[in-house]
C-alpha cells in the first residue's frame, strides 16, 4: 500500500515539476524588448508593445471607421495635412501649403517634394487624383456607411455612381480633382465647406500608392448570389503601401500586428525600430499584461485601475485631452417633452455635478453644451440650468401636468465608453435626482449594441443617456452631427427645428474663423434654450505606460503619432 | 462497431440541420440588427437600411436560410460582417486556438485528478480524503474569472514566471502550418517557441481545467470505493493477487467506465468555458470569437461557429462511446 502510494505522490510531484519548469525556464522573454538596444542608443530604437482593444478590421483607412483600425493606419498613412500632436490645429503633412479660391470651391494645394510610397513609387499629384477619384468612384459595396462612413460623413463626399441611399455627385462636395503638375494638386468642391481642411486630416482621406493599390486588388472582390459583397483583394491586409514614418511588416490576426521604422521616410524618421500591437479586449487583462511587461502601454484605462497605475513607480498615466460629450438625450416627439418647459424641468432635476464628482474619478467636468471646451465655438455662456427640484416641480406643474410626472429613462448595460465608464451608475444617480424633482421614472435597460442603440434610434427611448468622441477638430463634428439634419433619436424627424438646422448649415459654409466661431457660439446658444437634451460631462480618459516610454502626446481625437515615442533606457 | 460508428455519424446530419435551424431562427428573433452593432453612436435609419440591403437581410427567412443551406453545402459559411473576411478561414485561426487550449486543460484536470481521486478513495476518510473533497468543491464552485485574475497576480505580476496573455510572445517568430502551436513549434523544431507557447499554455489551462479537475477527481473517488468492494476484487485479493495489481487491473479498469463518461462529457463544457477563459487571458480563439459575434449579431459567425462546435460536442461523445468498448469488453454496439 505505501509503496503505491508514494508512487501517486512522485506523479503528483513530477507534475507539479512540470508546470515549475515551464514557468521557470526562458524567464525573460516577455520583458521589456529594449533590453536588446544598445545603451548609448537608448532614446533611438527598440520595440514598443501596445496593447489595443481589438484587432484592426482592415489596414485601408477608406473603408473602416473604428479606433483600432484607424490607430495603426495613422501610422503607417499620411494625407495633404495631419494635426498638431496633442491638439485638434492642421499642420501641412503632405500639402507643403495650401490656398483657396475666393468662393471656396477650389482649392490647390503645393505637394511636398521627395516623399515616396512605401513600395517606391514617388507621391505626386497624379496619386493625390488616383486615391480621390477611387473614393469618389468606390464599387456598390464600399458605399455602405460602415465602409467609408469618414468619406461620406467625415468629408461629405458622394459617389459618382450612388447606390440607393447613398449620397450622389450633386450631394457630393468632392467635384473633382486635377493634377495641375506633379507637385500641385487642385480639389473642385460643390459648395464651400469650412469643415473641408479639418476633415482632410482624418485617417480615411490619407493617400495609398496607386500602384499597390491596383495591384493587390483594394478594390476587387465578386458578388455571390444574394449580391454581398466577398472582397478578395490582399491590399488592406497584407499589403497596406503608405508614405508614413512606419511601414506595414506583419500581421497574426488575434495575435500581433508589426510595423517597422520607414528608413526612407521623407520627414524626421522614428525613434522605434517597430511598434508591436497585440489585441487584448479584456481591461483587467490589459492592466496586468502591462505590470507583467508583455505590453508597454494601452488605452482606455478604466478610472478604477488609475490608482493601481499611478501607485506603481514602473508605470505611468498620460491624459487626453477631453475631446468628447455625455449628455441624457430626449426624444422631444414624445409626449410630454414636445413642451420646452417639461424639457427645461428635466434639466433642472438633472444632478449632474453629483454624477461628474462622483463616478468619473476627478476626470470629468460638467458640460453645458454640446461641445467639448477644446474646439473653437464652445462657450459656457448659455442659458445654464442648475439643480433645482422646487423649480422642477413648479415648471411640471405650470406646464398643467400632474405630479408625479411618468417617464421612461434608457440606458445601456455591457458597455464602458469614455464619457459613461459605467452607465448604470450613472442612470441610477439621475434617476434619484430626477424622483427628487417630481418625475417617476420608469427604467428601461438594454445591451449596448445593437439592442440599445436600436432602441433609441427608433424614438423608443424618451430620455436615455448617450455622448459622442469627436472625430477632428470641428465643431460641425459635434452639433453638425447632431442636429444638422432631422434624426428620430432627438424626436426631430417629427418637431425639427428649423432655426437651428439652418443656422448649422450656415456656419459649415463660413469660411472666415472668426465669424465662424461666433456663429458656433451662437449656435450654442440657441440649443441650449431649446434643450434637445442635457449635456452633463466632459471627460479626459487615461491611458498607460511603462514609466521608460517617453514622446507620448496623448491626442483629443485618440490619434497618437508612435513615430515621436522612444523608450529609454 | 463499425456499424455502429456508421450509424452514429449519420445521425449527425439531422442534428446539425436541425440545429442550424434553431439557430438561424434565434439570431434573427433577437433585438437589434447587425447593422447598429456596426455603425454604433452613428447608426441611422437609413445606413443601417443600406447595410441590412447589402447583406440580404431584407429578405425573407427562409430565402434566408435555403441560401446558407445551399452555400454550406459547398462548405462555403459565407463572410463575417465585422472582419469582412470568409467564416470559414476565421475557424481554421480560431478552432485549433480552442481545441489546444480545451485538450490541455483536460491533460492537467486527467493527469491531476484521477491520481487525487484515487488517492482519496484508497485513504478513504482520511486528511487527504477530507483535504481532496474541500480542494474539489472549491474547485467547482470558484469562478473561472477570479481564478485567472488570481493565477496571473501570483505567477505574472509577483512571481514573474508565466506570461499573462495570448498564445506566444510576439517577439519570438513562429510560423503556423496547423495553427496548434504546439505541434507547429515541434514540426518546425522551434524549441525556443516550444517551450514558450508552452508557458502560455500553463495558466489558462490549470484556470480552464480547474472545473472538470474536480469532478473528474470526485468521480474516480466514487467509482473506486464503489468498484473495490465488488466481489471480484475480493477475490483477487483473496487469491493473493498482488495489491498493485488489483488496483491496476480490476478497480481501475472497471472504474474509468463512469470516469470515461465524465471526461467526455467536460470535454464539451470545456468549450463553453473557454469563453471567460480566452477572454481573461485574450486567447485568440472560438469562445471570444463567438461571444464577440453574438455581441455584434454577426450572423454568418454565429451559425457557422455554433454548427462547428456542435459537431465537435457529438463527435467527442461518439469517441467517448467507443472507449467504453475498448475499455469494458462486455460493452457491445449493435
Amino acid at each position: 500500500m505505501r509503496g503505491k502510494t508514494l508512487r501517486f505522490l512522485l506523479l503528483l510531484a513530477a507534475l507539479a515539476l512540470v508546470i515549475a519548469a515551464a514557468g521557470c525556464g526562458g524567464d525573460d522573454e516577455e520583458a521589456a524588448p529594449t533590453d536588446t538596444a544598445p545603451a548609448e542608443e537608448a532614446a533611438v530604437g527598440g520595440t514598443l508593445v501596445f496593447g489595443a482593444a481589438a484587432d484592426p478590421l482592415v489596414l485601408d483607412g477608406a473603408l473602416v471607421s473604428d479606433g483600432e483600425s484607424l490607430r495603426v493606419i495613422d501610422q503607417l498613412f499620411e494625407g495633404l495635412v495631419t494635426l498638431e500632436p496633442g491638439t485638434t490645429e492642421v499642420i501641412p503633412a503632405l500639402a507643403e501649403s495650401w490656398e483657396s479660391s475666393e468662393d471656396g470651391l477650389e482649392w490647390t494645394f503645393n505637394l511636398r517634394q521627395g516623399a515616396t510610397f512605401h513600395d517606391g513609387e514617388p507621391f505626386n499629384a497624379d496619386a493625390v487624383c488616383f486615391n480621390f477619384e477611387r473614393w469618389y468612384n468606390f464599387p456598390d459595396s464600399f458605399q455602405n456607411a460602415n465602409a467609408s462612413y469618414y468619406w461620406q460623413f467625415g468629408f461629405g463626399g458622394g459617389f459618382a455612381n450612388p447606390i440607393e441611399g447613398a449620397a450622389g455627385p450633386e450631394d457630393s462636395i468632392y467635384k473633382s480633382c486635377e493634377a495641375v503638375d506633379d507637385s500641385t494638386a487642385k480639389l473642385i468642391l460643390t459648395r464651400p465647406s469650412a469643415a473641408f481642411l479639418p476633415a482632410l486630416s482624418l485617417p480615411s482621406l490619407a493617400f495609398h500608392s496607386p500602384k499597390a493599390l491596383q495591384e493587390f486588388g483594394a478594390d476587387e472582390g465578386r458578388v455571390d448570389e444574394e449580391g454581398v459583397f466577398r472582397p478578395t483583394g490582399t491590399y488592406g491586409t497584407e499589403h497596406p503601401t503608405g508614405t508614413g514614418p512606419f511601414k506595414f511588416e506583419s500581421w497574426t490576426r488575434g495575435e500581433s500586428l508589426t510595423i517597422v521604422r520607414n528608413e526612407e521616410y521623407w520627414g524626421e524618421k522614428a525613434k522605434l525600430d517597430s511598434v508591436i500591437f497585440r489585441p487584448i479586449s479584456d481591461n483587467a487583462a490589459r492592466l496586468q499584461a502591462l505590470q507583467t511587461g508583455e505590453i508597454q502601454g494601452y488605452d482606455l484605462v478604466e478610472p478604477q485601475d488609475i490608482p493601481t497605475v499611478e501607485g506603481d513607480e514602473n508605470l505611468q498615466i498620460l491624459d487626453r485631452p477631453a475631446f468628447n460629450v455625455g449628455y441624457v438625450g430626449m426624444t422631444q416627439s414624445t409626449p410630454p417633452l414636445d413642451q420646452v418647459e417639461v424639457r427645461q424641468a428635466v434639466a433642472q432635476g438633472l444632478d449632474r455635478q453629483a454624477v461628474v464628482d462622483n463616478f468619473y474619478g476627478g476626470r470629468g467636468e460638467v458640460a453645458h453644451v454640446f461641445m467639448p471646451p477644446e474646439i473653437f465655438g464652445y462657450t459656457d455662456d448659455v442659458t445654464q440650468y442648475e439643480f433645482d427640484p422646487e423649480q422642477s416641480k413648479q415648471l411640471l406643474q405650470d406646464a398643467g401636468l400632474t405630479l408625479p410626472v411618468e417617464i421612461t429613462f434608457c440606458f445601456p448595460t455591457d458597455v464602458s465608453r469614455p464619457y459613461m465608464p459605467d452607465p448604470k451608475r450613472n442612470f441610477e444617480a439621475l434617476r434619484a435626482s430626477l424622483e427628487e424633482s417630481g418625475f417617476k421614472v420608469t427604467p428601461k435597460s438594454a445591451p449596448w449594441t445593437p439592442d440599445y442603440l436600436g432602441l433609441v434610434d427608433a424614438s423608443k427611448c424618451p430620455l436615455y443617456l448617450l455622448g459622442w468622441t469627436g472625430d477632428y477638430g470641428d465643431p460641425d463634428n459635434f452639433v453638425g452631427t447632431f442636429f444638422q439634419d432631422p434624426q428620430p433619436a432627438w424626436g426631430t424627424d417629427k418637431n425639427p427645428n428649423q432655426e437651428v438646422m439652418d443656422a448649422l448649415d450656415a456656419a459649415e459654409q463660413e469660411p472666415d474663423l472668426e465669424a465662424r466661431t461666433q456663429a458656433y457660439e451662437d449656435i450654442n446658444r440657441l440649443i441650449a434654450d431649446w434643450i434637445p437634451g442635457v449635456p452633463y460631462v466632459h471627460t479626459s480618459p487615461a491611458l498607460a505606460f511603462a514609466a521608460n516610454v517617453q514622446g507620448y502626446v496623448p491626442s483629443p481625437i485618440s490619434l497618437e503619432p508612435f513615430s515621436i515615442v522612444s523608450i529609454e533606457e | 462497431m463499425l456499424r455502429f460508428v456508421v450509424r452514429r455519424l449519420l445521425l449527425l446530419v439531422p442534428i446539425l440541420l436541425g440545429l442550424s435551424i434553431l439557430v438561424f431562427l434565434w439570431i434573427r428573433a433577437l433585438p437589434g440588427s447587425p447593422a447598429i452593432a456596426l455603425l454604433g453612436e452613428r447608426a441611422t435609419p437609413e445606413t443601417i437600411a443600406q447595410i441590412e440591403r447589402q447583406y440580404g437581410l431584407d429578405k425573407p427567412v427562409h430565402v434566408q436560410y435555403w441560401k446558407y443551406v445551399q452555400n454550406v453545402a459547398r462548405a462555403d459559411f459565407g463572410d463575417s460582417i465585422v472582419s469582412r473576411r470568409p467564416v470559414i478561414e476565421e475557424l481554421r485561426q480560431k478552432f485549433p486556438a480552442t481545441i489546444e487550449l480545451a485538450l490541455a486543460a483536460m491533460i492537467f484536470s486527467v493527469a491531476v485528478g484521477i491520481p487525487l481521486g484515487f488517492l482519496a478513495a484508497k485513504k478513504y476518510g482520511s486528511l487527504l480524503d477530507h483535504a481532496s473533497l474541500v480542494a474539489s468543491l472549491i474547485g467547482i464552485s470558484i469562478p473561472i474569472f477570479f481564478l485567472a485574475i488570481i493565477l496571473k497576480f501570483v505567477f505574472a505580476v509577483k512571481l514573474g514566471w508565466l506570461p499573462t496573455v495570448g498564445r506566444v510572445s510576439v517577439l519570438i517568430d513562429l510560423e503556423h502550418p496547423t495553427n496548434f502551436y504546439v505541434v507547429d513549434s515541434l514540426v518546425t523544431g522551434n524549441w525556443e517557441a516550444f517551450v514558450d507557447v508552452g508557458k502560455h499554455l500553463v495558466l489558462p489551462a490549470v484556470a480552464l481545467g480547474s472545473i472538470p479537475l474536480a469532478v473528474v477527481a470526485r468521480i474516480t473517488r466514487a467509482a473506486v470505493l464503489d468498484v473495490q468492494n465488488e466481489d471480484y476484487v475480493r477475490t483477487a485479493r483473496a487469491k493473493g493477487v498482488a495489491p498493485l495489481i488489483v488496483d491496476r487491473r480490476p478497480i481501475f479498469r472497471n472504474a474509468m467506465l463512469p470516469i470515461s463518461t465524465i471526461i467526455g462529457l467536460q470535454t464539451g463544457l470545456l468549450l463553453s468555458g473557454a469563453v471567460l477563459t480566452e477572454t481573461v487571458f485574450a486567447w485568440p480563439g472560438m469562445g471570444t470569437w463567438l461571444v464577440d459575434a453574438i455581441d455584434a449579431r454577426n450572423f454568418p459567425v454565429i451559425q457557422g461557429g455554433v454548427l462547428f462546435v456542435s459537431m465537435v460536442f457529438v463527435l467527442v461523445n461518439l469517441l467517448v462511446d467507443i472507449s467504453y468498448a475498448i475499455i469494458n469488453p462486455r460493452i457491445r454496439y449493435g
